[in-house]
């Protein structure tokens, strides 16, 4: 009988070795891409070709077609920051880093779409393009939180010394995301309550409720797309900072 | 296309803008990939064979 020595190691474990996490989601990228790409051909056909117009809103309940699933992203990449934050400072995952930093420009980005649709959205519905409220006003303040974390991260040359720090900065600004989430409950506000994430289910007719869950499913495919692509870049950044510093201390690169 | 009613503009004005962004993001997503691809590789062609 001979004892298996060999050290065991969980997939947790072994995602934490870069090049292992890029063998194993590398060769996800394509079939999602094409589940993406899919979903939003699916999604703006109904969107704008087969559903019909709200009874208050008129065709510009189209434009929440393309506001809610970025403003959903908004928060729910600020989510993936916070859990990627966690795994940095509690178990030090160094895939946790590359995941915090790889998301903050593509949350940013979302959250500004957000802003964008939803002022073109409420200057024909409110007579405004925007307002001081308080739903309004704390997705303003995420974007600022993330722009702060982009400009954060590139402050440092040592990428593991901004991690913590960044970390910190994030899980304090993840405050913001409940107080965006209950904003509308909180304080009288001219945006809407929620209509679609509530706990007596969605208040809307499967007509429109259709076209918003298929652009919610395309936008949220494409953050995981866009993610992987960007952390495998991240990876290769860290790859050529380590050899780069090799050489700059004369040994072979 | 359907008829966009009144408010016409806003919606178009919302769906060109977020697919310019979206695919700016995309555009500049795969340019910084394929840059640090090819720094890694000519890094990786410096190093002595083992």
């Amino acid at each position: 009988m001979s004892i298996d020595t060999a050290p065991k190691q969980s997939w947790w474990n072994r995602i934490a070795h870069p090049g292992q996490f890029v063998r194993w989601t590398q060769p996800l990228l394509w079939p999602l891409t094409a589940i993406t790409v899919a979903l939003f051909l699916v999604g703006l056909w109904f969107a704008l070709f087969n559903s019909p117009q709200d009874y208050q809103m008129g065709d510009t309940v189209r434009i929440m077609y393309v506001h809610v699933p970025n403003a959903w992203l908004s928060q729910f990449v600020y989510g993936t920051m916070a859990v990627s934050a966690l795994g940095t400072l509690v178990w030090r995952h160094p895939m946790a880093d590359v995941s915090m930093k790889a998301a903050a420009p593509l949350g940013a980005l979302f959250t500004a779409l957000a802003l964008f649709t939803g002022a073109l959205w409420g200057r024909p519905t409110w007579g405004t393009f925007w307002e001081w409220d308080g739903r309004m006003t704390s997705t303003l303040v995420l974007l600022f939180i993330y722009l702060g974390i982009i400009a954060l991260w590139r402050a440092f040359d040592d990428q593991l010394r901004a991690a913590r720090i960044v970390a910190v900065f994030t899980l304090v600004g993840a405050i913001n995301i409940p107080i965006i989430k209950f904003s509308v409950d909180w304080w009288s506000t001219l945006h809407q309550p929620a209509s679609v994430f509530r706990a007596d289910g969605p208040r809307m007719p499967p007509s429109i409720l259709t076209p918003l869950m298929v652009m919610f499913a395309a936008f949220t495919f494409l953050f995981v797309v866009l993610q992987l692509k960007a952390m495998h870049t991240e990876i290769k950044r860290r790859r050529i900072a380590t050899l780069q510093r090799r050489v700059a201390q004369g040994q072979p690169a | 296309m359907i008829d966009l009613g009144p408010h016409a503009a806003f919606i178009v004005w919302a769906y060109l803008g977020v697919l310019l962004a979206i695919f700016g993001l995309i555009g500049w997503i795969l340019y910084d990939g394929r840059r640090t691809a090819r720094k890694l590789a000519a890094l990786e062609a410096q190093r002595p064979a083992r």
